[in-house]
């Protein structure tokens, strides 16, 4: 969930095609635009309290076979949502797990990990590497 | 009479906004701005207006401050506008920004601290001379990477506190408040107060901690630290159970270590305040900062004298969304206001003419 919830409609759509056609499905709520409130703690670890919104969607389907889909995803995409809650449902169903698994979420998930390692090998490019003014400790 | 004088100010209304959207988009021979371009090139902007709008959503923000020609207070004001049209669905749990993927991270106070001083993508130590370059085109080199360790970024308040030189944190647990249902009253707790600050008027903000620096209600602060970069949100929908991971958003964290003589009580100690923002936005997180310890004054034991410390006054005036408001209906007409006014003013000059007389 928390793969799909990070990656775009047209990501999410362009693994689909390597996958037979997901099943039927009907809406049970939403696609449906709402708000999260966030949160942070003073000090970083003491009292909660409201920080501002964040605009969320959500979407329940089921698939013919029966299972229910859940998603919540960041911003308004509508489809990006009602896509994350079929997948969310196709991969509660054991013949399609494993394909979904290996062609979609693994490889979103690894994406997603790439581009966070890129963004730590940029900011440890510039970690602050101090060195002693040897010459002003020297000359008393 | 008076249907005509509506039926007139309707047309003038309705040709004001014509002219308004042709002058939004500017010379047509130009291309036009994308809501994608001020969300990727003019992100500073957009963080302002998602954290004084209150709403994390860059595309909004951007839409916001396109329809708003860059007024960014007017584009929070069209975010405010919109967030009340959407229901909220859940609250999430506090984010973590001690496990934030840190993109910046400085100490004011320690050289050398486990994770070591991350300068991120800062303004800091340029020169601020305009870059003629940027006239024109250009892709910029990639940025230089370095291998980056798994490397443990403790706050820094957590590193003083080991030494018990710093307060705790304090308790969490209770329930806080929230303006956006129960309007605000006094006195004003700090879960209440920080909110309020944390979407407050970036200038106002900046002014009030400006001042405490300056001996208004002063109190020599260090920066025990900035950190900037992504926390992930959790929520717990009911119909689930249990927690997920819906997204990362970016923020900017300071904590803002001040002297403290100490009390009856307590022992002299280090006393902190706190900010966090949207985005990356360190003169706004050490403003709330500021703001938020000057706030604590009375809390603390200590004299309070001045604005930044004079709870009703930050909190009643820190959002611009209500002081523009309050102060540009003065625009709207008032014809019937000051005709009263005049009719007083005429009494009062025959009164005094009378007497003189």
């Amino acid at each position: 969930m928390s793969v799909l919830a990070r990656a775009g409609t047209d990501e999410i759509a362009a693994l689909l095609t390597n996958v037979p056609a997901l099943p039927a499905h009907v809406r049970l709520r939403g696609p449906e635009a709402g708000l999260v409130m966030l949160r942070g703690r003073a000090g970083g670890a003491g009292a909660a309290f409201n920080l501002g919104e964040m605009t969320v969607t959500r979407c329940t389907v089921r698939i013919a076979d029966g299972q229910v889909g859940h998603a919540y995803v960041a911003g308004r995409d509508a489809m990006q949502a009602e896509l994350a809650a079929l997948l969310d449902a196709a991969l509660q169903d054991p013949a399609r797990h494993d394909a979904l698994q290996a062609a979609v979420i693994a490889p979103l998930a690894a994406r997603q990990l790439a581009a966070r390692d890129a963004a730590a090998r940029r900011a440890a490019a510039t970690r602050v590497e101090f060195f002693t003014m040897a010459t002003m400790r020297t000359t008393e | 009479m008076a249907y005509v004088a509506v039926k007139g100010g309707e047309r003038a209304i309705d040709n004001a906004h014509a002219w308004l959207a042709e002058a939004r988009r500017g010379d047509t021979s130009v291309a036009e701005i994308g809501t994608a371009q001020i969300a990727g090139q003019l992100g500073r902007a957009v963080d302002r207006v998602m954290t004084e709008g209150s709403l994390y959503d860059r595309e909004l923000a951007a839409l916001a401050i396109k329809q708003a020609q860059g007024d960014l207070i007017e584009a929070a004001f069209l975010l405010r506008a919109y967030r009340t049209t959407l229901p909220r669905f859940a609250h999430a749990a506090p984010v973590d920004t001690a496990a934030m993927q840190i993109r910046r991270r400085i100490s004011a106070v320690y050289k050398d601290l486990p994770g070591g001083q991350v300068l991120g993508p800062t303004y800091d130590y340029t020169h601020r001379l305009l870059d003629f370059s940027l006239l024109g085109e250009a892709v910029p080199p990639p940025a230089p990477e370095a291998p980056a360790a798994a490397a443990n970024m403790p706050r820094v308040t957590d590193i003083l506190a080991h030494e018990g030189l710093i307060e705790a944190d304090g308790a969490g647990g209770k329930e806080p408040g929230d303006i956006t249902r129960e309007p605000l009253s006094f006195p004003a707790e700090r879960d209440v107060r920080l909110q309020s600050i944390a979407r407050g008027d970036e200038g106002f903000l900046l002014a009030l901690g400006y001042s405490t620096q300056r001996g208004w209600g002063g109190s020599h602060p260090f920066v025990g630290e900035i950190r900037a970069g992504d926390v992930s949100v959790e929520i717990t929908p009911p119909e689930l159970g249990f927690a997920i991971d819906i997204a990362d958003v970016t923020l900017t964290e300071c904590q803002m270590v001040t002297q403290f003589k100490g009390s009856k009580t307590v022992p002299p100690q280090f006393t902190r305040g706190y900010g966090l923002a949207f985005g990356h936005a360190d003169r706004r997180a050490m403003a709330m900062a500021l703001v938020d310890r000057a706030m604590r004054a009375e809390e603390l034991g200590e004299e309070v004298t001045a604005p930044a410390q004079n709870v009703e006054f930050v909190l009643y005036h820190c959002d611009n969304i209500e002081a523009t408001g309050f102060v540009e209906h003065l625009k709207l007409p008032h014809y019937v206001d000051f005709q009263s006014e005049l009719e007083t003013i005429r009494r009062m000059r025959a009164e005094a003419r009378e007497d003189a007389a």
